[in-house]
C-alpha cells in the first residue's frame, strides 16, 4: 500500500521541511488537490513541527487558499475598479442568479461551477472581464455570461 | 567562463544588423486576453506557408525576419498591438496577418485599415510617435517596455542593461551608490513617497553580515497594473535595480514578492532570473567583485494587506500576513530579524536609469520635491485605457484629455464634459473633481487636497457614476482585506460598510452621515497600519465633494445616477422605444415583453436589475428611474 501522503511529502522535501516555506508548500499542495483537505494540513503541521493552528491560520488568511472543494469549472468575474465602473456587478449578480448561489455560497450544489469574484486581473482595457477555466472573455455582458455557462452545462450534460 | 556584458552587447548588436525586418507582437496581459498569442502563431504559419524565412531568436544567427513578443505597450484599449519595423498596427486579428505579410513585410506598404485613427484629428497614425497617446508621454521607465523581447536577456544587455549594476559593483562604494540615489531625490513609487536613497542608507549603516532586499510586487490596488507591466515588459530592469540596492546596503539575498494573480509576470521574472544566473550576473562573485547575490521569487496568496511592508515580511516568513508596529523599521529588523530594504517594482526599475543619466539629469524631470516620472494606470470611462508615464507635476487634465484621449460616455463616445471625478491611489486614495483638473500630479500637491499618488491607479468616472456607490465599493474592498489585527480597522470598517449599505439601500438618515464621518475619522487616526489609516479616504473625500449625492440617497431615497440597485427601477420609455426587441433578447430572465414594432415593457417582479437591457438599447429608451 502506498502512503496516501507521499505526493505531499515530496513537496515538503523539496522545501526542506522549512516552516518559512509554508505558503509555497500550501500553494503546491492546493494545485494537487484543488483545495486543502484537513488531514493534509494536519500532516503538513506534523512534518514542519509547527502547530496545526498555524497552518489553518495561514490557509484561512489568504484568499487564494480553499478549505472546501472547488467546482469543476471556475468562473472568475473581475470586480476591480475598472470592471466595477463598467458594470461588473451586474454580471456577478446575473451569474449568481443563474447558478442559484445563495449568499456566502460559491460552488453549485452539483459541484460543476465555482464563482469567484476577484479584485483586478489587470486586463482593465477589456473591462468588464470574466474568466472561465483560464479563458479570458472581455467586455462581457450579463446575457453573454449566461450563454457561456449554458454552453458548458450543455456540454457536461452530453458527456454525462 | 561566461561572456562579459560588453561582449554580449556587441554580439547582439552585430546579429541585429543582419535581420531584414522585425515583427513585435504585444504579449502583455491585456493583449494576450485579446488574442495576441493567436496572432503570434498566425505570423509563423503565414511566413512558413509563403516560405519566407523568419526566426524567433536572433542570437543563434538570423538573416531574415525576427518575430518576437514584447511586454505591455500600455495602449491596452487598442490591443492586440503589432508593429512591423516602425509601422504600428492596432486591433490585429489572426485573419489580418496574411494581408500584413503580403503588403508590409513583402512590399513595405502600409495596411491603412489597421492603423490607429486619432479620434480628434481623424488622422491615420503610421508610427507610434504620431499617436498622441504616446507622443504626449515621457517614457523613461517604460521606454524599453514593448520594444524589447522580455524573455531574452541579451537584448536588455544590448540596450545598455546591467552596465550600471557592473559600475556599482566594480567602481563604486556602497556609500557612493546610496549618495547617488539620495541626490536624485527619487521617492518610493509604491505609495508612501519615502526617499529611496535615505531608506537604503538607513539599512546600509546597520551592522551585521546578513541583509535582504525585497521587491514589493504585490500590486493589490484594483485597477492598477503598472508593476505588472514593468515585470512583464522589462523584468531585467527590476533585477538590475535589486542588484544595485543589494550593493548599496550589503545584502546577498533578495525576494520578489509577486501577486499570484499575475502568472505571466511570475513567469517572465523567473525566466529573467534564470538567464541572469546563467550569465553569472546573479550568484557568486558578481562581476569579479567577490560579492554574492541571489534572488528568489515568491508568489503571494491573495491578501491586499501584504502590500504593507511588515505584513509582506510576515508572509515571506511563512506566517499570516499581518502588519507589525513600527518601529523597529524593516531597515533595522526586517526579514528573519535582519536589516531589510523593501522597494516597489517601479522604484527599483527606475534605479538603473538614474545611474545611467546621473542624479542631476534625473532631477531636471518632474517637480522640485517629486523628481522623475510616474506611471499611471488610467482606466474607467476613458477613451484610451492603458498605462501612461508622465513627468511628476503633469496636470490631471493633461493626463486625461491629452494623453488618454478624454472622458467617455457610457456608450464609449468621447465627451470631455462628461468628466465627473477621478479616483487616484485606489482604495487608499481620494477622489479628484472638476476643480482639481489643473492641479499638478505629484506627492505634495495631491496630499494637500486629501488625495495621494498611491501606486498610480487612476480611475476616471463620468457623470453617470454614483459616487456613494464608488465609495462603498472601495470600502467593501478594504473591509474585506482588513487583516483583523487591530480593532479600529477590523470593527470600524465593518460598521462604516453597514452604514454605507443603509445609505445605498434607503434605510439611512442624516444622522447616519454624521456618524459615518465621525467613525471614518476615528479609523483614520487609530488604525495600526496604512491599510486602516487610508481606508476611510474614499468615503471622506466623496462626502466632502459630493455630499449632495449622499443627501439625495438619504433624504429623497433617490440615487441621482440611477446606479444603486435598491433605489433604482428599470423602465422603458414608451416614446423612445422602437420595439426592436434587442432588450428582450438581452434580458437573461425574460422580464421584458412586447410585440415587434411596439413599445416594450419590463416586469419589475421578474427584473433582477442586471442592466443588460439598458446597455443594449440603441435609442436610450431604458432608464433607471428613482
Amino acid at each position: 500500500m502506498t502512503d496516501k501522503f507521499a505526493p505531499v511529502d515530496k513537496i515538503l522535501k523539496e522545501h526542506d521541511c522549512n516552516p518559512a516555506q509554508l505558503i509555497p508548500i500550501l500553494q503546491q499542495v492546493q494545485d494537487l488537490y484543488r483545495y486543502l483537505p484537513e488531514d493534509v494540513m494536519r500532516h503538513i503541521a506534523d512534518k514542519l513541527e509547527i502547530p496545526p493552528a498555524r497552518v489553518f491560520g495561514v490557509a484561512t488568511f489568504f484568499a487564494h487558499f480553499a478549505i472546501t472543494p472547488k467546482g469543476k469549472h471556475i468562473i472568475r468575474v473581475c470586480n476591480g475598479t475598472a470592471c466595477h465602473v463598467k458594470g461588473s456587478s451586474f454580471v456577478i449578480n446575473t451569474v449568481k442568479d443563474k447558478l442559484k448561489l445563495k449568499d456566502g455560497q460559491d460552488t453549485t450544489a452539483d459541484g460543476l461551477f465555482t464563482l469567484e469574484c476577484v479584485s483586478c486581473l489587470g486586463a482593465c482595457g477589456l473591462a468588464p472581464v470574466m474568466v472561465i477555466d483560464d479563458v479570458v472573455h472581455g467586455q462581457i455582458t450579463p446575457a453573454q455570461a449566461v450563454k457561456l455557462i449554458d454552453e458548458i452545462a450543455a456540454a457536461e450534460a452530453k458527456n454525462a | 567562463m561566461p561572456k562579459t556584458i560588453e561582449q554580449i552587447s556587441k554580439d547582439y548588436n552585430d546579429a541585429y544588423k543582419k535581420i531584414t525586418g522585425r515583427v513585435t507582437i504585444c504579449g502583455g496581459t491585456g493583449c494576450i486576453a485579446g488574442g495576441s498569442m493567436k496572432v503570434y502563431d498566425a505570423f509563423q504559419q503565414e511566413l512558413e506557408k509563403r516560405k519566407i524565412g523568419y526566426c524567433l531568436n536572433i542570437t543563434k544567427g538570423c538573416h531574415e525576419n525576427y518575430i518576437s513578443m514584447s511586454g505591455c505597450r500600455g495602449f491596452c484599449a487598442a490591443g492586440p498591438l503589432v508593429s512591423v519595423n516602425d509601422i504600428f498596427y492596432t486591433h490585429v486579428k489572426p485573419q489580418d496577418v496574411p494581408e500584413i505579410v503580403e503588403k508590409t513585410i513583402l512590399k513595405g506598404e502600409v495596411v491603412e485599415r489597421l492603423l490607429f485613427v486619432d479620434p480628434n484629428s481623424h488622422q491615420h497614425c503610421k508610427t507610434i510617435s504620431e499617436i498622441p497617446f504616446y507622443s504626449k508621454q515621457e517614457r523613461i521607465l517604460l521606454h524599453d517596455c514593448g520594444r524589447i523581447n522580455p524573455e531574452d536577456i541579451n537584448e536588455y544587455i544590448a540596450h545598455g542593461g546591467y552596465a550600471q549594476a557592473k559600475r556599482a559593483y566594480t567602481q563604486m562604494t556602497d556609500e557612493e551608490v546610496c549618495k547617488e540615489i539620495m541626490e536624485s531625490g527619487l521617492r518610493g513609487r509604491g505609495g508612501g513617497g519615502f526617499p529611496t536613497g535615505k531608506k537604503w542608507d538607513l539599512t546600509r549603516i546597520e551592522k551585521g553580515p546578513k541583509k535582504y532586499v525585497i521587491c514589493n510586487a504585490d500590486e493589490g490596488d484594483p485597477g492598477a497594473f503598472m508593476d505588472r507591466s514593468v515585470m512583464e515588459g522589462n523584468p531585467n530592469a527590476v533585477i538590475e535595480g535589486m542588484m544595485i540596492a543589494a550593493r548599496a546596503i550589503g545584502a546577498d539575498e533578495g525576494y520578489i514578492y509577486v501577486r499570484m494573480e499575475y502568472p505571466l509576470a511570475v513567469k517572465r521574472m523567473r525566466t529573467a532570473i534564470k538567464q541572469a544566473e546563467e550569465l553569472g550576473l546573479l550568484g557568486k562573485n558578481i562581476f569579479g567583485s567577490g560579492k554574492n547575490f541571489d534572488i528568489h521569487v515568491m508568489e503571494g496568496a491573495g491578501a491586499f494587506v501584504c502590500g504593507e511592508e511588515t505584513a509582506l515580511i510576515a508572509s515571506v516568513e511563512g506566517r499570516r500576513g499581518m502588519p507589525n508596529v513600527k518601529p523597529p523599521f524593516p531597515s533595522q529588523k526586517g526579514l528573519f530579524g535582519k536589516p531589510t530594504v523593501i522597494n516597489n517594482v517601479e522604484t527599483l526599475a527606475t534605479v538603473a536609469k538614474i545611474m545611467e543619466m546621473g542624479a542631476k539629469e534625473f532631477k531636471k524631470i518632474g517637480t522640485l520635491t517629486s523628481p522623475g516620472t510616474k506611471t499611471f494606470a488610467v482606466t474607467g470611462h476613458i477613451a484610451n485605457t492603458g498605462l501612461v508615464e508622465v513627468p511628476m507635476g503633469t496636470t490631471l487634465r493633461q493626463v486625461i484629455d491629452d494623453v488618454a484621449g478624454g472622458t467617455t460616455n457610457d456608450d464609449g463616445t468621447v465627451n470631455k464634459n462628461a468628466f465627473k471625478a477621478a479616483q487616484i491611489g485606489g482604495p487608499s486614495g481620494g477622489c479628484l473633481t472638476k476643480e482639481h483638473l489643473d492641479i499638478p500630479l505629484d506627492f505634495d500637491s495631491l496630499k494637500s487636497v486629501g488625495a495621494m499618488v498611491g501606486s498610480g491607479g487612476l480611475v476616471v468616472m463620468n457623470d453617470k457614476t454614483c459616487m456613494v456607490n464608488v465609495a462603498r465599493f472601495f470600502l467593501e474592498f478594504t473591509q474585506r482585506e482588513s487583516c483583523g489585527k487591530c480593532v479600529p480597522c477590523r470593527e470600524g470598517t465593518e460598521q462604516m460598510l453597514t452604514m454605507l449599505n443603509d445609505i445605498v439601500e434607503g434605510r439611512a438618515t442624516l444622522k447616519t452621515l454624521e456618524n459615518l464621518e465621525d467613525l471614518a475619522k476615528a479609523v483614520q487616526k487609530a488604525s495600526l497600519c496604512a491599510l486602516g489609516k487610508t481606508a476611510p479616504n474614499p468615503v471622506l473625500s466623496t462626502l466632502k465633494h459630493f455630499r449632495e449625492e449622499y443627501v439625495a440617497h438619504v433624504v429623497e431615497k433617490r440615487c441621482p445616477a440611477g446606479v444603486c440597485k435598491a433605489l433604482a427601477r428599470f423602465e422603458i420609455q414608451a416614446d423612445k422605444c422602437k420595439g426592436c426587441g434587442m432588450c428582450k433578447r438581452a434580458c437573461p430572465v425574460q422580464a421584458i415583453s412586447g410585440e415587434v414594432g411596439k413599445p416594450h415593457h419590463i416586469d419589475p417582479k421578474k427584473c433582477i436589475k442586471c442592466g443588460g437591457c439598458k446597455s443594449t438599447c440603441k435609442f436610450g429608451a431604458v432608464v433607471t428611474g428613482a
